[in-house]
């Protein structure tokens, strides 16, 4: 009986332990809980932010999202263009207290592409790795590759000796009907360790007193805590229950700004909020699909009234989207950044003539706990379809109830969020997004659209290490995206976090990821 | 006595099996287990394999048994959605969804005893009228309307207490409990609230019903005529005389209340039992919601049994009666 | 007994006077007569629910000629009537009474469909149930032997799950396993068997004592001797009889259904946010709570207590009148 004994470890534990007594420790209340607490059996942006405050990379982003040495202090490409060696940093701990070496480099490579791994996709062009010495480390890739380094920021390093120790090499297998031991177990080399976790309750993590690097914070730990409901998440904000929210609901704005306990820090978020189509034969409900013509996208793109979702549903915070990524993201520009002027007329005479019936009937799946205001704007939009004749179905459910129907096409029409995290570069989407789907490209093309072309470009930019001409190419195909209106972008999604007046610093990242190893308290520590 | 007892508790065996097989029919026809289990990557192969692996290639029988075996022995598997034995995650749980439960209880209780004698005695003063019909105000206000209201008025309309959560937890072996720290209090005060409200009406109205019952017998109007002080008889050997089904029906109750807590719970994000069913129910998670079904019924047919074999001891005629005390729903 | 139940039955229509069948001719003379009518008039809060009710119900069903808007129609929401206050603030707008929602959906024409909704499913399940319940009970309680166990063996194990709970799985279960297409058509439906499964047993048990009893009368067995169908004549004795804790418990039971539905709603596992039932509006309105568009969520709840009340407070006389002990 393996929960008896967990629960005496539990147990155990509980009487050592108490109510804390320390100072500044920062409740988070978030919008939900992470999934996990092994950040390669969930291949989720949320989680893989949360975890980072207990696993790291061998580089990281800055203060202004450059990288930056982090487990490894240097770097070089060989000869032979495909080959990089990491030099790792000397003197790093494990919170365990075993030390890192590049055995620990090596086996958590190993395990993030194995390929039952989810979030094998995050480092596409790994082969191999040999151990130098136990700093030194050689990885070897497919082909020249420009965006290592951008990847190896959110691959979590692990312990060698702890995996192994605990069965837990490869990414947890629910299918194996085990726990996986990684799932509510940590250790990492980060500047928090996780002292406990109940989910969808509460996870309590402490300061790592034996951090490599000089901590930019004063925290003696933080509590992650998922409060779902908005209103509730604004109250707990209000009445000091929570220092901190990264999910501040727009509509509540006013609100928190009018408190004056509260600070509200707003900016835009690098994520693009798009529709997607089906590209196959049929619908879901058997009937012939209509999608796979670029006119009937065209109308539908026309249909929606961007002006007023970004009004509206948005309250005016977001920023109306022609592009598939974000200004500040490279490959960006500004000429794929039009938007369509709003027109239901012209979008139901050109489903007349691509021969779209009145009150055709098709799946549009939304998450409930997915994006901004999802489920508004959904709504919005199935409401102006309806206006041209369409009859949309909505189904909107929560993300670990959707992403199965999508990604086994068993959907029609679906809303993707893609911010080009971990790269910060629309090689991004271009790759796990619009490129065809084979191997470890287009993983999110869940339409199951190919236009070799860009799969060409694509190709081409991958391997190309000169930044000028690869962010052409990007460009390039960015524009087929755009010409073939593969997907639809409706805008940046408004960001918006909140802090009470015991919070003294948070910086806001364009990426929405909190960073709380550069937060700072009022507590005196 | 003896004979009853074994009925009454083969009865209750046998309708844990019936339920048991509820529980495994939602396991059995709710989707497909391996294709929430395996990554979609997996083979048909691997897919077989797995399915060859869980068993569910076997007879319905055999797999019926299998899940009864395992679910006496407290196995129900792995959560899907949080990767971890079931069991576990519930048994972390409990302790939140037990606490709330017992303080809306006293809770009930004391509000709801004293009003229900006031309104019997007082029958037909205004203020009996008045609380007759708060009354049946209470039992009309959906809970989690009285949570959303609770939570406006005091969480941020006056900032006095919390609205979610359970503040801080002290833990005693594996029991964590909220009532030991001033946060912990504070944040049990509004959900235990809004969970009584319904049982508070309920104990009201069936202690006015039985004082009303009890003023009208011979041995009150004796115990008056013989001098002993109005007050007295009422709330002393009036009230005594009322106890009785105001405990069963609060014993019988508790079973209702951690079953109607999962609204309460998800109201103040309470981290409890229920809040976990309605993450499940919303999540598809079938071990959990199966757990949970057993796990609820199984507090829920333990109490009634319990409730039946006290009233045969007390009262033999009750023994050959095969009606039971009969559970409301709530 | 007897002739009270039957003077029970005549009241019937009026405690529904809107949701019930018109009463026959005839009936309204000797009703007028009853012992029931007279403790009506006597009862300002009856007499004042049964108004409200009938209110309640009369806009709900009328509501298609009504109301402003058809809320379920999505062409007919226009986003740019988002967010509209109710009409005595200086930014109401005609003929937003209420106001309107994130969407544009005028928060009147919301509940009053809503409304209708909610009564539908709590009527047709406490129907449902007591249509299950009395022919289960009859049969049981007439039959008796293994046709007996097994029902009411059924019936021990529903009732040995809580009420909430069964609804839930029912309704979250039925929900999940269909298409969307038809979920938002099924959704009713559901939710009506849903609530109506746990409920039916209670009616169930009375019947079936009342039959057992009458079984050994010997009218029964000589209809049974002479071939007769025995049953009619006992379901004209035992109907009568049962008639009356049966009515109580039907109304208190509607009011108990009308909640439930909202209760399943508002946790997101019964009507679809584009059919909103008054639950439905709720949970949607309370992410509003702290935004300052109040209006999204209180009014909708107001009318939900408001139907439930009535209800409530005419099942309450009803089974105060019907109790001889307390008159």
């Amino acid at each position: 009986m393996t929960h008896r004994t967990l629960l005496l470890a539990t147990a155990a534990a509980g009487i050592l332990s108490g109510p804390a007594v320390a100072q500044n420790v920062l409740d988070w209340g978030a919008n939900r809980d992470i999934g996990s607490l092994d950040p390669y059996s969930y291949g989720d942006s949320f989680t893989i932010n949360v975890l980072n405050h207990v696993y790291e990379g061998l580089v990281r982003y800055n203060r202004d999202l450059e990288i930056e040495p982090a487990l490894a202090t240097s770097w070089e490409i060989l000869d032979d263009q495909i080959t990089w060696r990491f030099t790792l940093r000397e003197g790093v701990t494990f919170h365990n207290g075993n030390p890192f070496t590049a055995e620990d480099v090596q086996a958590s490579l190993e395990r993030v592409s194995h390929e039952t791994s989810p979030l094998k996709g995050n480092l596409p062009a790994y082969v191999s790795s040999e151990v130098v010495d136990d700093l030194t480390i050689d990885i070897t890739l497919n082909g020249t590759y420009p965006l290592l380094l951008n990847d190896l920021t959110n691959i979590h390093i692990f312990d060698k000796e702890w995996l192994v120790e605990n069965g837990a090499e490869l990414p947890t297998d629910i299918g194996a009907g085990v726990e996986g031991f990684a799932t509510y177990n940590a250790n990492g080399t980060g500047p928090f360790i996780v002292e406990s976790r109940q989910p969808d309750a509460q996870t309590v993590f402490t300061v790592n007193p034996e951090w490599w690097d000089e901590p930019a914070h004063n925290l003696d730990g933080f509590v992650l805590r998922p409060v779902g409901s908005p209103a509730t998440r604004v109250a707990a904000l209000l009445s000091g229950e929570i220092d901190f929210t990264n999910d501040a609901p727009v509509q509540d704005l006013p609100r928190l700004e009018a408190a004056p306990n509260v600070e509200v820090l707003e900016g835009v978020d690098l994520r693009t909020v798009m529709i997607g189509f089906p590209f196959r034969e049929t619908l879901v409900s058997g009937e012939p699909n209509p999608f796979a013509t670029k006119e009937v996208r065209e109308a539908l793109y026309k249909a929606i009234d961007l002006e007023l979702l970004h009004e509206r549903v948005m309250r005016g915070k977001s920023r109306i989207a022609g592009a598939t990524v974000a200004p500040p993201i490279p490959g960006y520009s500004e000429d794929l950044d039009t938007i369509p002027a709003y027109d239901p007329e012209g979008a139901r005479a050109l489903l007349d003539e691509a021969g779209v019936p009145e009150g055709l009937e098709f799946e549009f799946n939304c998450l409930s706990d997915g994006l901004v205001n999802e489920e508004q704007f959904c709504q919005a939009i199935a409401s102006m379809w309806s206006r041209i004749g369409l009859s949309p179905q909505l189904d909107v459910a929560p993300r670990a109830v959707q992403t199965p129907k999508r990604t086994n096409g068993n959907t029609d029409i679906y809303t993707l969020g893609w911010a080009t995290l971990p790269m910060l570069d629309s090689y991004s989407p271009l790759l796990q997004i619009f490129h065809s789907k084979e191997g470890n490209s287009g993983v999110f093309n869940w339409g199951g659209w190919s236009y070799p072309e860009l799969d060409a470009l694509v190709q081409e930019a991958g391997q190309e290490l000169d930044v000028e001409t690869r962010l052409d190419l990007q460009n390039q195909a960015l524009r087929i995206v755009k010409d073939e209106y593969i997907m639809l972008p409706l805008h940046q999604q408004p960001m918006a976090w909140a802090v009470t007046d015991s919070v003294t610093e948070m910086p806001l990242f364009p990426d929405n990821k909190p960073r709380l190893w550069f937060a700072r308290m009022n507590g005196d520590s | 006595m003896l004979a009853f007892l074994v009925k009454r508790t083969a009865n209750a065996v046998f309708v844990m099996l019936a339920v048991a097989f509820l529980a495994f029919l939602i396991f059995r026809s709710f989707g497909d287990p391996v294709e929430m289990m395996v990554n979609e990557q997996a083979t048909q192969a691997e897919r077989a394999e797995l399915r060859e692996r869980l068993g569910l290639n076997d007879g319905f029988l055999t797999q019926y048994v299998r899940f009864v075996t395992n679910a006496v022995q407290g196995d129900f598997g792995i959560s899907y959605r949080n990767q971890q034995d079931v069991m576990v995650l519930i048994g972390e749980r409990f302790p939140a969804t037990l606490e709330l439960v017992l303080v809306a209880t006293v809770i009930s209780l004391v509000v709801g005893i004293p009003l229900g004698v006031i309104t019997a005695i007082h029958r037909d003063s205004r203020l009996a009228g008045m609380l007759q019909l708060g009354s049946i105000v209470g039992v009309s206000l959906p809970s989690f309307v009285v949570g959303i209201l609770l939570i406006l008025a005091f969480s941020v309309t006056l900032g006095w207490l919390p609205a979610f959560g359970r503040g801080e937890t002290v833990d005693i072996g594996w029991w964590s409990t909220g009532l030991l720290t001033p946060s912990g209090r504070a944040a049990l005060v509004l959900p235990a609230i809004s969970l009584a409200t319904f049982q508070i009406t309920l104990v009201m109205r069936l202690v006015r019903a039985e004082m009303l019952e009890t003023l009208r017998t011979d041995y009150v109007k004796f115990a008056r005529a013989r001098g002993v002080p109005r007050g007295r008889v009422h709330w002393v050997h009036a009230l005594r005389n009322c106890l009785m089904p105001v405990i069963t029906l609060t014993g019988m109750q508790i079973g209702n209340l951690i079953a109607f807590a999962l609204v309460t719970e998800t109201v103040f994000q309470w981290p409890g039992m229920g809040l976990l069913f309605i993450q499940a129910v919303t999540f598809v998670d079938i071990p959990v919601m199966a757990a949970y079904l057993l796990l609820v019924s199984f507090i829920f047919v333990t109490l009634n049994t319990m409730v039946d074999v006290t009233y045969a001891w007390v009262d033999p005629r009750l023994r050959d009666d095969t009606a039971e005390v009969g559970g409301t729903n709530g | 007994m007897a002739d009270r139940s039957e003077r029970m039955a005549q009241a019937q229509p009026l405690t529904h006077a809107a949701a019930v069948l018109p009463p026959e001719p005839g009936l309204w003379a000797r009703m007028r007569d009853s012992d029931l009518w007279h403790s009506f008039r006597g009862h300002p809060s009856a007499i004042f629910a049964a108004a409200l009710l009938a209110v309640l119900t009369l806009t709900a069903i009328l509501a298609p000629w009504i109301t402003a808007q058809d809320p379920y129609d999505l062409a007919a929401l226009q986003l740019i009537n988002s967010e509209i206050p109710p009409i005595w603030n200086p930014a109401g707008q005609w003929p937003y009474l209420l106001g309107t929602d994130v969407q544009g959906r005028d928060i009147l024409s919301a509940i009053l469909y809503g409304s209708r909704i909610s009564l539908v499913i709590g009527f047709a399940s406490v129907i449902l149930a007591l249509a299950v319940g009395l022919s289960l009970g009859l049969i049981a309680g007439y039959f008796g032997g293994w046709v007996d166990n097994v029902i009411m063996r059924v019936g021990d194990v529903l009732l040995s799950m809580p009420f909430i709970l069964i609804a839930i799985l029912i309704s979250a279960m039925a929900g999940a396993a269909l298409p969307p297409g038809l979920r938002d058509v099924l959704a009713a439906p559901i939710l009506i068997v849903a609530i109506a499964v746990p409920s039916w047993v209670q009616y169930a048990r009375t019947v079936r004592a009342s039959a057992m009893v009458e079984r050994k009368k010997e009218y029964v067995q000589a209809a049974r001797l002479i071939r007769v169908k025995s049953w009619r004549v006992m379901l004209h004795h035992i109907l009568p009889n049962t008639l009356t804790p049966i009515m109580v418990a039907a109304t208190l039971n509607f009011g108990l259904a009308i909640l439930s539905e909202a209760t399943l709603s508002f946790l997101g596992v019964g009507m679809p946010p584009d059919q909103p039932s008054l639950g439905t509006l709720i949970r949607i309105g309370n992410q509003y709570l702290f935004s300052g568009l109040w209006w999204i969520v209180v009014f909708p709840a107001v009318q939900l207590c408001l139907i439930v009340l009535s209800v409530n407070m005419i099942g309450d006389w009803l089974r105060d009148a019907l109790n001889p002990k307390l008159q």
